[in-house]
């Protein structure tokens, strides 16, 4: 089977986001596998063990991203591809699908597995795009997966309630918390990851003119959200502090 | 200069959804003066007036009997289909489970830029600026699309819909739609959300963390949010810990919440978490350890045991709406 993995480097979620010159600071922040992309890793590895076959992680990103593909392969994965973008103007998820699906154009897919958002930019659209670019199905936000043969049987999450589809392979599916348990890399997998095959691409090395990938849309701004006030921490007895509460949320918040 | 704005109204078991009511809303801001078309898919024309009631000016009803369930190739063609007959200027929908969906999947096929999970919009001249949260709320962006539709999906909960106006009228017009070749088949829905009260939707949202001790604790939640009509959700340490399912997790990782009324029981306020509904408009904590960062973003703190505390808030909550 041939199990591609695509994958984003992301800020960890315990980082705190500060703004310098119009963009996010990301000096001396920790950077993590997007958490939804360790779930497709860890289902690709589970595809292999059960039928066999080879994952590849991709990347598109920065030099940096070298870590977080280093810590794919070193869960299991075979290769890695880093895809340097740094070339395209207003770089969004037109960009990135359009650059991935050129990457995709002459390899033979099985199934591509993505998370379903990142948790920075979180458009979440990067998945479907690339599967109508490679005219292919896309399932998302998948909670489970069973490949018999060409087809596939899926349950995905539709807003706290679960969806049974089946759809024939080549596929792309986006993976859902809850899907697995992503697996820690082990110190022989650490070791070994080192000498695993990592292909750097950039633009040029897929015929990519950066025109035809610039994106669609633009940021014209980014800023922090206003900081809240201290509330207010009621005193005195639970049962006054109870009927105190309930009385402030309906007469003075309102929200009752 | 005056557009035409599409928006699809979205309908679940059998009701229209509210986000589908604001996103009229958002598109009658974008039309400046033009004309807002709703859009309706399947067995569902009888919805049609309500969306003109607040505030579409007519309605399409794309007809064929394979979009009376959802299915992500139907819905998209069928979408696509009225798009080059109607040439709108625009297309806004909810940012829901259909919405995310298929909206990139359309954007794929017309090479549009699409700006997902919208909070607010503003129009500047002859630009749309979409306000949209990064790294779940920590921070926001502010977006312009450059090239194709203005096409947006809106957050649920975050724009207002108009007033509903019963005095209005609109034509609705009933067209067929070519759906061929469905490559995912739905083949069962299972409902877990007992009370039908969506996470993403809710007014009102009663969560609990790893403070909450067990499974059986959740019943306490549960119960105060009925007395409420909202919803319960959790934290990833309550999930973790097994006490809670992962579909109800609100977090960086899982759901990002805005609702009227947080209620955080048991929940110590962790980064991921926070980031998950710290734009709730009024967030009430109840945590045993005063120095809980939960208390420092919370309208309202209460320091006790939530298995003493909520009982009681139910209690006053009912005798208050009895009253």
């Amino acid at each position: 089977m041939n199990i591609y993995v695509v994958m984003k480097r992301t800020f960890d979620t315990e980082e705190k986001i500060t703004i310098k010159n119009g963009q996010v600071a990301d000096d001396g922040a920790e950077f993590i596998i997007n958490p939804y992309d360790e779930y497709a890793v860890e289902e690709a590895l589970k595809l292999r063990e059960e039928h066999g076959g080879e994952v590849t992680v991709v990347t598109i990103g920065e030099e940096e991203a070298e870590k977080e593909l280093r810590t794919a392969l070193a869960m299991g994965a075979d290769k890695a591809v880093l895809i340097n973008d740094e070339d395209v103007e207003d770089g969004d998820p037109f960009s990135t699908a359009a650059i991935l699906s050129t990457f995709f154009k002459d390899k033979e897919v099985d199934i591509i597995l993505a998370g379903n958002v990142t948790v920075d930019g979180s458009s979440g659209q990067v998945g479907p795009r690339l599967a109508e670019e490679l005219g292919i199905s896309a399932v998302t936000t998948i909670t489970k997966l069973s490949i018999e043969g060409s087809l596939a049987v899926i349950e995905r999450d539709v807003e706290g309630d679960i969806e049974i589809v089946e759809t024939q392979l080549p596929l792309l599916v986006t993976c859902q918390q809850g899907l697995n348990e992503p697996r820690y890399p082990s110190l022989p997998g650490i070791m070994k990851a080192k000498k695993k095959p990592l292909e750097k691409l950039d633009l040029d090395d897929l015929d990519i003119d950066e025109d035809d990938v610039e994106g669609k849309t633009k940021t014209i701004d980014i800023f922090l959200p206003p900081a809240k006030a201290a509330g207010k921490v009621l005193e005195g007895d639970i049962s006054g502090q109870v009927k105190e509460l309930v009385s402030l949320l309906t007469t003075e918040a309102k929200v009752i | 200069m005056s557009k035409k704005i599409l928006v699809l109204g979205e309908v679940r078991q059998g009701e229209l959804r509210n986000v589908s009511f604001e996103a009229i809303a958002a598109a009658k801001k974008v039309a400046e003066g033009g004309e807002v078309v709703g859009l309706l898919l399947g067995d569902a024309g009888s919805l049609a007036n309500q969306l003109i009631q607040y505030g579409a000016d007519r309605v399409v009803v794309a007809e064929n009997s394979l979009l009376n369930a959802y299915t992500p190739d139907g819905y998209t063609q069928a979408v696509m289909q009225v798009i080059e007959a109607e040439k709108p200027e625009g297309f806004i929908l909810g940012h829901t489970s259909i919405g995310k969906d298929i909206s990139p999947r359309i954007a794929a096929k017309l090479k549009s830029g699409l700006v997902s999970d919208v909070v607010g919009l503003e129009v500047n001249g002859d630009e749309v600026v979409f306000t949209r949260p990064i790294y779940s709320g920590k921070a926001f962006e502010k977006k312009v699309i450059k090239e194709g539709l203005i096409f947006a999906t809106i957050r649920p909960n975050n724009i207002a819909a108009l007033e509903k106006d019963e005095s209005r009228t609109g034509d609705v017009a009933s067209v067929n739609v070519e759906i061929k070749d469905l490559r995912t088949i739905i083949k069962d829905v299972v409902r877990k959300t007992a009370s039908g009260v969506d996470l993403s939707e809710a007014k009102i949202i009663v969560s609990g963390g790893r403070g909450v001790k067990s499974a059986e604790g959740f019943k306490v939640l549960q119960e105060l949010a009925d007395a409420l009509g909202g919803a319960v959700g959790s934290s990833r340490g309550a999930c973790d810990a097994g006490y809670s399912d992962y579909s109800l997790q609100i977090g960086q990782t899982g759901k990002v919440v805005t609702p009227d009324l947080y209620i955080a029981c048991g929940i110590s306020g962790a980064i991921q978490h926070v980031a998950g509904m710290s734009n709730s408009k009024v967030i009430v904590a109840i945590n045993k350890d005063p120095e809980a960062n939960i208390f420092s973003i919370a309208d309202y703190g209460i320091v006790g045991d939530l298995f003493e505390v909520v009982p009681l808030l139910v209690e006053e909550f009912k005798s208050v709406a009895v009253n």
